[in-house]
């Protein structure tokens, strides 16, 4: 789960990491009011929506598509040009090259007052899956994109590992200060504040936090001019403030009405639907599909043990979707009875009057019984013994690719 | 032989009196494992299946002399039930397999539980959100997880992967060209787990039983790679791979907390090019996977 910068930014002040004063908007006069309030001359004017890349983006009229304004974030130095930004932002479809080409509509804005920039860094934590360890990294090159730091200059980029019974130790928290070429108070001010931040990753659960940029101000002090936070999901039972935090506009629809029903789903692009169990099974229904000339509409994993109800929500989100032409169910029935399966989408068929074709796979417990069932239904339902068969019935039936 | 379970382990389970355990612990007795009790805090004195409840870990292992427990209980308690399941087994006899079926465990719950495992000697941390691990004898055998016993017979190929249902694919695979299996595991689908690949191709390849190796991955991290490139200096038997999101779009969560690839990195092109880099027999397709381990199996003069 995402937040935004103003979010990410609160709680960097309450776990005293230093930021600049700001204020949330959500319309024009907030903006002006928030830059009378701030009495900083010079200000940042930054939409917030969950993706990277906001400064080189572009604002699009969601109505007419025309360009309304380069760049997502823009410094106003004076009050009619914050009037002019948030103008240009707020209700705008920002397009990034982190949003895909759809963007993002923007229904919030960071007023951010200035400050005199002597150097920025670039500063993450994360979880290294490798070294099952929290992996803070940190480069003297900041405000540009990490990849292109670990590709082009690697000797700019520095890596600390933290062993979880030890903590963050003095020694590294210090050492990577050096290594960032600090010294005297701007190294004694990026100490303390990577020791709040650590503890604020684990206090916080996160997934992710990256910084870029960090920055040197002119008189030495180490402040955090962005704030980009993730936290891992499987944690929320521990975090009830999330659900304050949460911007369900950020979110898909139909992927928060599966997660409320217990399953997981990810909309794509192409018309043909899935319905699997295992997320691995229903990645490799997607692949199969896709190499048999046909493209997946979802990812869809009903887990291990769905009931005839999830079925059948799963089988109305899939519908959802107006570009789905045909849905192939495949499900290795393991603790889940494939009798109880097939019942299951003959149920989901008639209550939803589903028109699309249907090709199912059953294997694995009771699969005689289960294509028995499928075999006496009047329905549309094509059933079939193996997942390239079933792409291959799938692909004919829909006469070819998307 | 098999690897690190055999037909007559003797096996806890943690969360016994929990629904899961509970239906769990009753499919695991049906296919023939010889479970010898479990542990719920505060249930110690009853019985489940006729097998006897204790309150902590320890006590089970002393009264039981147990090799291996699984832990089915829920999320939030889940990282410390494998940090008491590993100090008792350490404690105790020195030595234990403990595996976790428990999906949606916090990430830093684990990094905490892998790194206090990881101090610990003889003690092997399989999971979590996998589906265990099954050695199959001869009639029945010993499933320590949610796998569906009946599908197994007991051979020679070894079968390693992330996922659940995958497993099962390819042990139906594996069957449909009448291979029965050594011993078959999920590593789980989780960013952070215990056991991974290279521990589980070294394993194989030290297994007099195992002739052939079929493992799977899918999209996120790089221990894919990892095995490949281990697995051309390291094993002489021959492999077969899948690996699952080829079509997956990045910074998407597939379903598995692990599934996801970050910053460009952990797609399918990348793992299935280092596969083919290390001579690994690569099926493109799931319902492949039977032939493709056919024509390995007679490129080594196995068949």
């Amino acid at each position: 789960m995402n937040i935004h910068e103003y979010q990410g930014k609160q709680l960097f002040r309450e776990a005293g990491v230093k930021v600049l004063d700001g204020v949330h908007c959500t319309s024009v006069e907030q903006a002006l009011a928030a830059y009378d309030e701030l009495g900083s001359r010079i200000v940042a004017v930054k939409s917030q929506i969950h993706a990277g890349g906001r400064g080189k983006g572009s604002l699009y009229d969601p109505a007419s598509g025309g360009l309304i304004m380069e760049g997502g974030v823009k410094i106003a130095f004076d009050r009619n040009e914050v009037e002019t930004y948030a103008q240009n932002i707020l209700g705008n479809r920002l397009v990034t090259i982190q949003t895909g080409a759809e963007g993002k509509i923007v229904n919030h804005l960071y007023i951010e007052a200035g400050c005199a920039i002597a150097h920025e860094y670039y500063l993450a934590l994360l979880v290294d899956r490798e070294e099952k360890s929290v992996l803070i990294m940190a480069s003297t090159e900041g405000g540009v994109d990490i990849e292109d730091v670990a590709k082009n200059t690697p000797e700019a980029l520095h890596k600390v590992w933290v062993n979880p019974r030890d903590g963050l130790l003095d020694g590294q928290k210090s050492d990577l200060a050096t290594d960032l070429g600090l010294s005297g108070v701007a190294h004694t001010s990026f100490v303390e504040m990577i020791g709040e931040l650590y503890s604020t990753f684990l206090s916080n659960d996160c997934a992710m936090i990256e910084i870029n940029p960090l920055v040197r101000s002119e008189d030495d002090e180490i402040i955090a001019l962005d704030a980009k936070i993730g936290f891992d999901s499987n944690a929320a039972f521990r975090h009830p403030e999330w659900e304050g935090l949460r911007d369900r506009a950020e979110e898909d629809a139909a992927e928060i009405r599966a997660q409320e029903a217990g399953l997981s789903y990810v909309n794509l692009d192409g018309n043909i639907g899935c319905l699997v169990n295992g997320a691995g099974l229903a990645m490799a229904t997607m692949d199969v599909i896709k190499l048999y000339g046909g493209e997946p509409a979802n990812f869809l994993d009903v887990g291990g043990g769905a009931t005839e109800e999830q079925v059948e929500i799963a089988f109305s989100i899939i519908m959802e979707d107006p570009s789905v032409k045909g849905i192939l169910v495949n499900i290795f029935g393991g603790i889940m009875r494939c009798d109880i399966i097939a019942r299951g989408v003959i149920a989901a068929t008639e209550s939803l009057n589903l028109s699309v074709p249907l090709v199912v796979r059953l294997a694995g417990t009771n699969v005689e019984q289960g294509r028995a069932i499928l075999a006496e239904s009047t329905l549309n339902i094509h059933s079939v013994e193996d997942l390239a068969e079933g792409a291959q019935k799938m692909v004919a039936l829909i006469g070819g690719g998307a | 032989m098999a690897i690190w379970i055999h037909e007559e382990s003797r096996v806890l389970i943690q969360g016994i009196t929990g629904n899961q355990g509970m239906f769990h612990g009753e499919k695991m007795l049906e296919y023939g494992t010889n479970l010898v009790g479990g542990v719920t805090p505060g249930k110690g004195g009853q019985e489940v299946h006729g097998v006897p409840v204790y309150n902590t870990m320890k006590e089970a292992i002393s009264e039981t002399d147990a090799d291996a427990s699984v832990i089915y209980v829920p999320p939030r308690f889940a990282g410390a039930a494998i940090i008491e399941a590993a100090d008792a087994f350490h404690a105790v006899k020195g030595e234990g397999v403990v595996v976790c079926i428990t999906e949606g465990i916090p990430t830093l719950d684990m990094v905490k539980a892998v790194d206090h495992v990881g101090r610990l000697a003889g003690i092997r941390l399989i999971g979590p959100n996998c589906p265990g691990i099954i050695t199959p004898g001869d009639g029945g055998g010993c499933k320590i997880g949610i796998m569906p016993g009946h599908i197994h017979a007991k051979g020679r190929i070894g079968i390693v992967s992330k996922s659940g249902t995958l497993t099962y694919e390819a042990v139906g695979q594996a069957m449909s060209i009448d291979e029965g299996q050594s011993t078959c595991l999920g590593i789980g689908g989780d960013p952070v787990n215990g056991t991974g690949f290279i521990d589980c191709l070294a394993a194989f390849e030290a297994d007099p039983q195992t002739e052939a190796i079929i493992m799977i991955g899918e999209i996120g991290g790089t221990a894919e790679e990892e095995a490949a490139a281990w697995a051309k200096e390291n094993c002489t038997k021959p492999i077969v791979g899948f690996v699952a999101g080829a079509t997956a779009p990045p910074g998407k969560r597939m379903g598995h907390a692990g599934a996801i690839i970050a910053g460009g990195k952990g797609t399918a092109a990348e793992k299935f090019a280092a596969f083919e880099a290390a001579g690994i027999a690569c099926a493109r397709d799931p319902s492949e996977i039977g032939a493709v381990l056919l024509e390995s199996l007679k490129a080594a003069g196995l068949r």
